[in-house]
Parts: C-alpha cells; structure tokens; sequence
C-alpha cells in the first residue's frame, strides 16, 4: 500500500512523501510530540509567572515594625495609681480614623533613686479580648465579657483567662513614657515575646 | 402590538433556545402528592432563595452608598440612615431578610432532615445543602462587622483571640483574619471583600449545583409510612410513578412556592419598616468604655456553649466542636441513605431534632441573657435595697457602703438585682458564718477559680464591717 494507506492502517510512515512532493507527518513525528511539550511547558511557565506572586499576595506575612509611641510625660503618672493612655497606633493605616486610638493602662509602682518603674498592661483581657476596666476601689481589672479578674499587678486573679495581662514593651526617654507599639495581642504572639509576662497563678 | 413584542420574543428565542432549556424544566414532572396537601412541606428551599434574590438586591443598593473604608464606614451609615432616600428602609430589610434567610435555610433542612428526603439518590443534594448552609451563616457574620460598631470591633477581637488559639498556626491565622497587625482598615476591607465577593461566589456556585441536582434527581414523593428507600428499586419506582401519575412543577407546586415566598417577603418587609435598621451601636472607637461584645443570634448558642463550659474544654469547643459538627452534618446521608423516610417510622430522628432544638434553644436563652457577665456598673448604679438597710447598725450599714464601693455588686446581686457572675448574697447569712465570709473574701475561691481575693484590698476595719453587714442578709423574719 502507498504511504497514506498505510497511516490510515496505523502503521508508521517510512517517511516517504506526499505525492506532491512535501513529507507526510506520522503518528510518531518528531515535530508534533515537540509542539506537545512546547505547549505544555508554556502554560507551566505561564501559570507559575501569574500563580506564585498572586499566591504570595494573598499568603506572605507584612514584616514586623518596631514603632515607639509616646504616652506623655512621665510626670503625668502618679505613683501608686493605674491609668488609660491614650494613642493612635501607629501600626494601623492611613484610613483608619478613630479605629486606631487605642489605649494601654499604666501602673507607675514606687521606683528606686532616679529610676521609673511602670507596668504597662493591653487593655485587651487575655481570655479572648475583649477590653478589661479598672476599678480602683477594689483595685482590680474586671472584663465585661466573662467576668475575668485581675489585680492591679496585671496577674490572673480568677475567672476563665489561662494567664495575666499582656505586658508592653516600655521605656523612658527625654522625661516621656514610650511604649512599642502594640500589634494586637494573642496567647501564642504577646506583646513581650513572653519575656516579662507573669504566667497564670492557679 | 402583540404581535410585534410576540415576534420579537420568537426572534430572541430563536438564536438563544432558552424557551427549549426553561419551560421543560418548569413542566417536569413531581409526584402527585405535591399538588395536594402536603406539597406545603416543600416550600421552604425557595422561600429561602427569594430570601437571597432580596439580599443580593438590597446589598446592591447598600453598595452604591456604603464605604468600607474603616474611618467613613459609620458616617456613611448614617447617612443611609437619616439622609438617603428609604435608605433606613433598605438597611433593616437587608438585616431582616438576612435573618430570615437563616430561618429558613434551618426550616428546609429540619424539613428535609425530617421527611428523609437527603436519602438516595438525593445524598449529593444534601452534602450541597450544608456548604449552602455554611455561606449563608458566613454571610451573617461577615455582614455584622461590615456594621463596623463598637460591637464589630470588639467581636473582631474576640475573632482574632479564638484564632490566635490554633496551635502552631495561630500567629499566621490571626493575620489572615484580621488583614494586618491590628484590628483596622484593613479587617473592614478583608471583610467586605469577603461579604461581597468571595462568599457570595461561593454561595451562587453551590446554589448552581444545588438546583441542578435537584432537576436531574426530581422532587421527592411526600414520604409514606411502610414504603422505605431501596437504592436498587428506588429509580426504576420513582420513574414508574412520576409516567402514571406525575404533574407538572409549573402548576400546583409552583404556586405553593410561590404564595409562601410572598407571604415570607410581607412578614420581612413588615418587620424591616416596623422595627427599622440595626445598629450601628455607635462609632467605632475603641475607648469607647462599656464594651460588652455579642454575636449574633445565629451564633449566641456557641457563645453560651463557650461561656459556660470549663475553660480547659474552651479551645476545644473554638476549634474542634464546630468542624466535628460540620462534618456530622455532611455524613448525615452517608450513614442512612436507604430506609424509612418517614418520621413516624424514624423515632431517633424525631428525638434528635427536638433535642437539638431544645438544646440550641435554651442556650441562645443563656446566650441573650449572658448571666456570666458581670454588670459593670451595678456598684455605683444599683442601690442596696431598703430592707438590707433598715434598723440596722452603723458598723453594718458602713459595711454595706463597703460592699457597694468594693465593686462587689457588680458579680454580686442583691434581691435579684446587680451581677450575675457570682451567687446572689440576699440570704447569705444562712450560708456562711462569719468566719467563713473573712476567709472568703479574702482569699476568693481556692485555686482562683471565680472569684478573686480581696486581702489586699479591704482593711480590718472595712472588712469586719463588710462581715457584719453580710451575716446579718437573711430572710425577713
């Protein structure tokens, strides 16, 4: 049978010619099993350039800041005493408003010669959040939602939070209280790296 | 006239074959039984996807004046509250009609739970059922921070804490919910992106699905008592009965449909221009004092699930309980896809709706009512009442002005009112003696449990006047 019989049977072409003269493609060809991974290697090609940076958008963590905020004058705590301060986050973005204007309550303790000592506590209550208020009648932080309890020193006092206040990274410069300002506070990612924190009494 | 919009009709139908894909889908034929009586069973699938046909309308309305941005959101809502033309009215429909595409999702699956209909060859149909079940509860939740009140800031914390508590992963899942490192601008946009795209596109897939299984598989007879599924008779008997006596769903059936939906959408629209739009509770700011964060009413079960177990089983019940529950919900036809459908023959699956129901019941009661909580402003706001005060000494009437000073009403009640955290102390005189009240306050419960020690913080004076005050609470003689 002449070549093109033959492929109509499904036997592989010697190679020879179209009686026009041009090569007959075969099941085999070289050139088609090229095209094949041609395509095949352009579309992985293609779908890597677009999938890996639109992936990575949605999954890559932001890099950690380390911004300092000022509280107010050291001046402006008194001894013995636990106050909110007031700030604007500055972790927050442009187009937060009044979402960001957070605050931190702060304990100045009796310190020795020439040195401040302060305790800086997350308004957020360790049990999941929700913002604790101080009442220095009974010297206490008491959270709305379940009724965590904790004393002036920021440790577990009773209720459902597994530990104490989240503690903030603080420090004194030019006469001004600063603290790091705080991401928002989870067990597992406090504001201290876990340093300072004073674990749950039980 | 007619002629000519007739023609044009044709000519469109022509080119796009609709008229060849709908009206065969309209006319297929159901069983019998629905046409009659109980064809009313059958009603709650479609009320609840007129439900969502009002939604996505209304959410497009809202979405033509809303702005997510974290510092106009509240200004925008209230001008769709006080200044856009029946913007108030768009906004408490959109709520209601929300809420009660909750119910009625629950009502169609309680329905096709109950009359066995998820059985086969209907399992798939289910399986989609629940994922539809899942939008439609994330659409509630996501909507409620779109609020962007007191309320959705501080339920976002409570998010964020939940998921901080994933082991290993928390850091990272807490990022993801939240868009950033705090609660801001960018958790309002993640959530709106959520709420208006990604969900929704979710949803409106699986509702595809949904539908077009239920076209291929047919509507399920009324289920008879005595006549169980065999998935080896099943087809060729549904078949056999929809040929001999089968009637066409744009008939008796559809009308049902349609007369429930409409009556559904009166009641909504009724409850949105009486009751008028929710929230928001008030700007977004965070010192705002008072907090005391809620979810919504889908959702008070878990919160009073959560609140009222032992906090060891807390991450527990955050974490594991629901996806346990997802994944009871979605085996459901796996496990018993043949049998009685119906529920006078299915007694286990009569008890456990009316047990979940009681259950889901009684703590969204709890979950409303939040006993748990203390009242924050009980100790300034809540006066002793005056029969604890008369005739009584001044060292006990000084220990009860201890007693309201000390914050202690606010766990604390007397006659029923202030906190609820802790026992009521009206007659706690018959409970503890003197000593044992020292020795409570002052060092709370043992191994600090619910309540704290006040020994530092109440001096001997005030504590002595403290116990007078609180043995002498008895009944009145």
């Amino acid at each position: 049978m002449n070549e093109a019989e033959k492929i109509t049977a499904g036997e592989p072409a010697s190679g020879g010619s179209h009686p026009s003269g041009a090569p007959l493609p075969c099941a085999h060809a070289p050139r088609r099993s090229f095209f094949f991974w041609f395509t095949a290697l352009a579309g992985t090609v293609a779908g890597l350039l677009a999938g890996v940076p639109v992936v990575g958008y949605f999954v890559t963590p932001r890099k950690k800041r380390t911004d300092w905020v000022s509280l107010g004058p050291v001046k402006t705590f008194n001894e013995g005493e636990t106050r909110l301060a007031m700030f604007d986050n500055p972790l927050g973005q442009p187009w937060d408003g009044m979402v960001a204007h957070t605050g931190v309550y702060v304990r100045r303790e009796a310190g020795e010669e020439g040195e401040h000592k302060f305790l800086v506590f997350a308004i957020n209550c360790a049990h999941l959040g929700c913002p604790v208020s101080w009442f220095p009648q009974s010297g206490l932080f008491m959270c709305p939602c379940h009724g965590g309890v904790y004393y002036a020193d920021g440790s577990r006092a009773s209720g459902p939070p597994p530990r104490g206040l989240f503690h903030c990274v603080w420090r004194t410069r030019d006469g001004n209280l600063e603290i790091q300002a705080p991401h928002y506070p989870t067990l597992q990612d406090t504001l201290t790296g876990d340093q300072d924190d004073t674990p749950a009494k039980t | 006239m007619i002629e000519r919009l007739r023609a044009m009709v044709d000519w469109c139908d022509r080119r796009a074959g609709l008229s060849a894909v709908l009206l065969p889908m309209m006319r297929h034929p159901v069983p019998r039984g629905i046409a009659g009586p109980m064809g009313w069973w059958y009603v709650f699938g479609s009320a609840s996807m007129t439900l969502l046909g009002l939604q996505i309308v209304t959410g497009i309305g809202l979405a033509l004046v809303y702005v997510p941005a974290a510092d106009q959101a509240y200004a925008s809502l209230l001008w769709l509250d006080y200044q856009q033309p029946l913007g108030w009215f768009l906004r408490a429909l959109h709520y209601y009609a929300g809420s009660g595409m909750v119910v009625m999702v629950l009502v169609h699956m309680t329905q096709v739970f109950l009359q066995g209909a998820y059985k086969y060859p209907r399992e798939l149909t289910w399986i989609v059922g629940v994922v539809l079940l899942g939008c439609t509860l994330g659409m509630f939740f996501t909507g409620q921070v779109l609020r962007w009140d007191p309320d959705a800031y501080w339920g976002l914390a409570v998010g964020g804490s939940m998921a901080g508590r994933v082991p290993a992963m928390g850091p990272r899942v807490v990022g993801l919910l939240l868009g950033g490192p705090i609660i801001g601008g960018d958790s309002l946009s993640r959530f709106f992106a959520l709420h208006v795209f990604v969900i929704p596109g979710v949803l409106l897939a699986a509702l595809g699905l949904h539908l077009w299984l239920i076209l291929q598989q047919g509507v399920s007879a009324p289920p008879k008592p005595g006549e169980p599924v065999d998935p080896e008779t099943y087809d060729a008997a549904y078949h056999r009965e929809l040929k001999a006596s089968g009637v066409p769903f744009a008939g008796e059936a559809m009308l049902k449909d349609v007369v429930f939906s409409a009556l559904v959408v009166v009641v909504v629209v009724a409850i949105a221009a009486i009751v008028g739009p929710k929230g928001p509770t008030g700007p977004p700011d965070p010192t705002l004092g008072g907090a005391n964060p809620r979810p919504e009413w889908p959702f008070l079960w878990l919160f009073a699930l959560l609140s009222l177990s032992p906090p060891a089983a807390e991450t527990f019940i955050i974490l594991v309980f629901p996806v346990i529950l997802a994944l009871l919900l979605l085996a459901v036809p796996l496990v018993s896809n043949r049998g009685e459908r119906a529920p006078s023959r299915r007694p286990v699956a009569v008890l456990a709706v009316v047990t979940i129901y009681a259950l889901l019941g009684a703590l969204t009661y709890q979950g409303a009512t939040s006993p748990w909580s203390p009242e924050m402003t009980a100790w300034s706001g809540d006066p002793v009442p005056v029969a604890m005060v008369k005739d009584r000494t001044p060292r006990e009437l000084m220990g009860g002005v201890v007693f309201q000073n000390k914050n202690c009403r606010n766990c604390h009640a007397l006659d029923g009112v202030g906190g609820h955290r802790g026992p009521d102390l009206t007659t706690v005189g018959t409970r503890l003696t003197p000593d044992q009240l020292i020795d409570q306050i002052s060092n709370g419960t043992p191994g600090g449990g619910n309540m704290p020690a006040y020994g530092k913080e109440v001096n001997p004076a005030e504590m002595s006047a403290l116990v007078d005050f609180l043995a002498h609470l008895r009944p009145a003689e």
